[in-house]
């Protein structure tokens, strides 16, 4: 028995060799991502993942690990395996032309016509 | 364009990227060399996978483990403030533990091999938690500068090129601040409290100094791994830079207390740099290849928490789960 500093782990009585079997797959669940909003108003965002065996489960465990200074007002969680992702392989697919001033504001530039317009009278 | 790629038949560095596609390196390394960041299913080499699995996962051990000693300590830190406080501390840690699995996981290594392979002793974790607090005082000490450590070595390793990796760090940065104020506060309040308590302090001290250099690992020789993992931006500091940050950092706070440390070399030489007697290596080696005082008990108390929670584990799970990689 492990004789420790520690009184509680004196008390538990764990031997000093106790090997256990490996833990399985699955043994720490599946996976869930959370998503956080910080204050009303906000757009949710990612913070990262917990495992959990339910959604209840993932929803307490996403409060413990990023909302516990008080630092979100709500929280999503959902699995890993609902999330459909585009692949970084793929980022060609948001490439475009690169003169897109047409859909800028900036891209409009009327005073210039306007203050011709008013010489002109 | 990919000049910094060219594989120099020559460089004994080949080695560790024998094998990869010379193309694909190339556009690895410009991306990293440009500053941007590695996310998980971009290409990337072997080695670079492997030593931050190794790296992120000791790093999640030693938040699992450091929990340990501390945690020893709630029940008996003096008055209720100080226990609220080190509970937060120690559930923050665990906290760490959790993110750090995640982000290595993002790297295709489950959470139960790296569980089995902390409980049987193949994996490592921070030395210093090999180590018992025997006072009240060496739970102040580890709190101060432990996390002091710890930082230092967070801060470096949060601007690397892996996301995940990098996200979690910025994260668990902000709570080692909150540590690292509550630890110098313990330690402070000792410091400048009685007789008694200033004995309890020193003491913690003088223990904790030879764990605390250990801290950062031996010198880094200058190898060609080494070489390649800071390109890489896997390392972001060598082990000698990051204890150097330390001594400036913190040995002048001790000595503000009037407290001492048990190195009669330790000066900071006119060029700016701390001397100290070398620290002892074999005694670092000895310790973390399982002879230190605590390393069979840490683990032994590990493989109890998860041998006596797995039936709730097993209860809680259903026949539709399905573990994939996390995204990020």
């Amino acid at each position: 028995m492990i004789k420790s500093l520690d009184p509680r782990i004196t008390r538990a009585e764990i031997e000093l060799e106790n090997p256990i079997d490996p833990l399985k797959d699955l043994d720490q669940w599946e996976t869930y991502e959370v998503f956080h909003q910080k204050k009303r108003g906000d757009q949710h965002m990612h913070v990262g993942i917990v495992h959990a065996p339910n959604a209840e489960m993932a929803f307490i465990f996403g409060k413990e690990q990023f909302g516990r200074r008080g630092m979100s007002v709500n929280i999503w969680v959902v699995k890993t395996r609902d999330v459909f992702t585009s692949d970084y392989d793929d980022s060609d697919i948001f490439d475009t032309v690169p003169e897109k001033q047409y859909r800028e504001a900036g891209g409009y530039k009327v005073m210039e016509k306007i203050n011709k317009y008013k010489k002109g009278n | 364009m990919y000049g910094n790629a060219y594989i120099d038949p020559n460089d004994k560095s080949h080695a560790i990227i024998a094998g990869e596609d010379p193309q694909k390196l190339a556009e690895f390394e410009d991306r990293i060399s440009r500053g941007e960041k590695v996310e998980p299913k971009d290409w990337m080499p072997a080695e670079y996978r492997k030593q931050l699995i190794r790296m992120i996962e000791q790093h999640a051990h030693s938040e699992i483990i450091g929990a340990l000693p501390e945690g020893t300590w709630i029940t008996r830190a003096p008055g209720f403030r100080r226990k609220l406080a080190l509970m937060a501390k120690v559930q923050d840690e665990v906290g760490h533990a959790q993110l750090l699995y995640s982000a290595a996981e993002t790297l295709g290594k489950s959470r139960e091999a790296m569980i089995n392979d902390l409980i049987t002793g193949k994996s490592k974790y921070s030395n210093v938690f090999n180590y018992p607090a025997y006072t009240w005082a060496d739970a102040c000490i580890i709190a101060w500068l432990i996390d002091a450590g710890a930082i230092i070595n967070q801060v470096a390793n949060a601007k690397g090129s892996y996301g995940p990796y990098g996200r979690a760090l910025d994260r668990i940065c902000t709570e080692e601040s909150f540590h690292l104020k509550y630890g110098h506060d313990n330690v402070v309040t000792l410091a400048t409290g009685t007789l008694k308590q200033r004995e309890m302090v020193q003491a913690a001290l003088t223990r904790w100094w030879p764990p605390i250099m250990h801290f950062f690992g031996p010198s880094d020789k200058i190898s060609n791994h080494t070489e390649i993992l800071m390109r890489w931006k896997v390392k972001m500091a060598t082990n000698d830079d990051m204890r150097q940050q330390f001594l400036n950092m913190y040995v002048p706070k001790i000595w503000d207390l009037g407290l001492t440390l048990p190195d009669k070399n330790l000066k900071k030489n006119a060029a700016g740099t701390w001397e100290y007697t070398e620290p002892d290596w074999e005694e670092f080696k000895r310790v973390i290849n399982g002879g230190g005082p605590c390393n069979a008990e840490r683990l032994a108390v590990r493989r109890m928490a998860e041998e006596r929670g797995r039936w709730v584990r097993e209860a809680l799970n259903t026949a539709e789960s399905k573990y994939i990689i996390p995204l990020a």
